[in-house]
């Protein structure tokens, strides 16, 4: 198994050559080889059946009086359902037009516009905005207020002062009823 | 050094197959240190120990702890409560974590102030750096175990700092959850690495001193050991030494985890997590305060990039920025005491972090005596702190007018020292 014998039958070019096709071959295929056997290890830390399994909520709406929020669980997170009040409404459609950080009218951000259904997550690092109860600090826009790092949202969940980049974001829910969603 | 023969048959016999007797004799006994050590130079091997008590405390929690949602805060609360010596086990862990960084530090600063990072010492100092940041690592993923309002908190504001990066952001997040938020099983891979990471620091340690042994110590002077008349054997010395501080250490630790056992800790904790609530004020531990201010002290956008992203930037490259320390100082005098300029700004420094520290304790919008916002002060403190760093250093190092330090360890003590610094 020495390197003489083989170099030395006679061509010792095409000796190397197929020693170099050989190492190349032999490393490419180990390094796909090696990718492939990590990908599972690195896999296995995304989220499992079980728990993408439990990625829709359906939430009864029929309680809920004008003017008050609720919050329930979705994916582990909350979502906050406000039934806005005729005012709320209109301080949002009146701020599309001030200056926004993320741009958006109200009118995207609902389907029904006395419903505001909101992933009660604030956009910065993740805290839960104050707000849902009418006792609660809701900020300097009437929506909701982050108390981690002071992110003010309006009445339509959209960022307006504070170290938040986006507007809490809308979830993908869809009436069942008139007073039925699901969520996810 | 030369090693001694050994006589007994069976210590011969490993020693011909692996020379751990002589090893020993050479790095722990007979190994040449400098004799003009000062008690700064006791926190390297205050770390090991308390490293040792860390990792020992922890393996013993870890026979009662369950990583379970429903289980963990009750788990801990039980071997607070009715596991023998539970409560004494978990104090000694958890004040070690304070206790671990405050002797780190003081480390560290002994470093920047007598410059043993400098040439030859480099490599030494970037293991320590990464050590530095596995040690967060490790006491982050730790914080979050106990399963109480804090932990819940600190979890998911740290793993959402990686939302900040563009596109790769989301999926990161996700993927270090095993869900879409903190959950069970965040825990579960949390308390898998908390028990891993603390080995991986044991083996950079490892890396730590084998960098050391190549060089040896650096010393109050700054100036290379010129022969045997320079150094002292490490044993019987510096063992003594060394023993003496884990004694003074451990008046205070002890008198901590006795006397004071919650002082580090947030009353919070002891709330069971609620993914539902955040608590009005979050902080995370006192060690990790300076680095929070600075993610917090960047709230404007600089051109596209969003202040999110610019604060986790700020904040990662504050620590990984020590690792150019070696470089970024451009002055060939190692020991502050010849370099009379740096030895004030150092100072300046020091304090610079205790600011920062101080500042990510209190909420960004709280005004300090009435007169200017804590936010205010983390961005002073903060473009001071990269400025000491980037401008400071490589600057002062040209400038500056060093004074001679004494030609060896040894004439600085049978000459009279002072006549020998002052005249040069
Ligand atoms: C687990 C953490 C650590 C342990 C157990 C440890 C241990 C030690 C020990 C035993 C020494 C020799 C004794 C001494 O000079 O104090 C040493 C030296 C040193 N360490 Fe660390 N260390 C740790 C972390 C760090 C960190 C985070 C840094 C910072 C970058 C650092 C930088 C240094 C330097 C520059 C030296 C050489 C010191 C000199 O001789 O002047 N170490 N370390
Ligand atoms: S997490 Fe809401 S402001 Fe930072």
């Amino acid at each position: 198994m020495t390197d003489a014998p083989t170099v030395a039958a006679g061509a010792p070019h095409e000796g190397e050559t197929r020693r170099d096709f050989l190492l190349i071959a032999t490393s490419a295929v180990g390094a796909v080889g090696t990718a492939l056997a990590i990908w599972p290890l690195i896999h296995q830390m995304n989220p499992a059946a079980d728990v993408l399994a439990l990625s829709s909520t359906e939430v009864d709406l029929s309680p809920i009086e004008v003017g008050q929020s609720i919050t329930v669980v979705w994916r582990g997170k909350p979502v906050f359902i406000r039934r806005r009040t005729a005012k709320e409404i209109a301080r949002a459609k009146a701020d599309d037009a001030s200056d926004l950080p993320d741009p958006q009218p109200d009118s995207e951000r609902v389907q029904k516009p006395e419903w505001l259904i909101l992933v009660g997550v604030c956009t910065h690092l993740g805290c839960i905005p104050l707000g849902q109860r009418a006792t609660e600090p809701r900020g300097d826009f009437g929506g909701w207020f982050c108390p981690c790092h002071g992110s003010h949202y309006d009445t339509s969940g959209r960022i307006r002062k504070g170290p938040a980049p986006e507007n809490l974001a809308v979830p993908k829910y869809v009436f069942v009823t008139d007073t039925k969603i699901k969520i996810g | 050094m030369t090693s001694p023969t050994w006589n007994n048959p069976v210590v011969k016999w490993i020693e011909y197959r692996l020379p751990v007797f002589s090893f020993t004799q050479d790095h722990l006994i007979d190994y040449p240190t400098p004799k003009n050590l000062n008690y700064w130079w006791n926190f390297g091997s205050l770390a090991g120990i308390t490293l040792t008590i860390m990792i020992v405390t922890g393996i013993v929690l870890a026979m009662h702890y369950t990583p379970h949602v429903d289980y963990a805060f009750e788990s801990v609360e039980r071997i607070m409560r009715d596991v023998n010596y539970g409560w004494l086990i978990r104090y000694v862990h958890m004040n070690g974590g304070s206790m671990f960084f405050a002797v780190v530090y003081i480390h560290i600063f002994r470093g920047l102030y007598y410059g043993s990072y400098k040439a030859p010492r480099e490599m030494l100092w970037i293991i320590g750096i990464i050590i530095l940041l596995t040690m967060m690592a490790t006491a982050f993923l730790g914080y979050v175990l106990p399963w109480g309002q804090m932990s819940f908190w600190a979890a998911t504001v740290i793993t959402n700092m990686f939302s900040a990066f563009p596109l790769i952001g989301e999926p990161i997040v996700t993927w270090l959850w095993g869900g879409f938020s903190v959950d069970n099983p965040t825990l579960n891979r949390f308390f898998s690495l908390h028990y891993l990471l603390p080995f991986v620091i044991f083996a950079l340690v490892f890396l730590h001193l084998w960098a050391l042994h190549v060089h040896h110590s650096n010393n109050p002077l700054g100036i290379d050991t010129k022969g045997p008349q320079d150094t002292i054997p490490f044993h019987p010395y510096y063992t003594i030494k060394d023993l003496f501080g884990l004694g003074v250490f451990m008046l205070v630790f002890l008198g901590f985890v006795f006397f004071a056992p919650n002082f580090f800790v947030e009353p919070d904790n002891y709330i069971k997590a609620n993914p539902m609530q955040t608590p009005t004020h979050i902080v995370p531990e006192w060690y990790l305060t300076p680095f929070y201010a600075i993610l917090r002290a960047i709230t404007f956008d600089i051109w596209f990039i969003p202040a999110k992203l610019i604060g986790v930037i700020a904040m990662f490259g504050s620590v990984l920025i020590l690792v150019l320390v070696p470089w970024l100082d451009t002055s060939k005098v190692r020991s502050a005491r010849y370099r009379p300029i740096y030895k004030q700004v150092y100072w300046f420094f020091l304090i610079d972090c205790i600011v920062l520290g101080w500042v990510g304790f209190n909420s960004p919008d709280a005004m300090f005596m009435g007169a200017v916002s804590f936010l205010r002060i983390g961005q002073v403190a903060t473009a001071y702190y990269f400025l000491h760093l980037l401008v400071v250093l490589p600057v002062l190092g040209k400038l500056e007018r060093p004074r001679s330090p004494p030609e060896s360890i040894s004439a600085a003590v049978t000459k009279d020292s002072d006549t020998v610094t002052e005249a040069a």
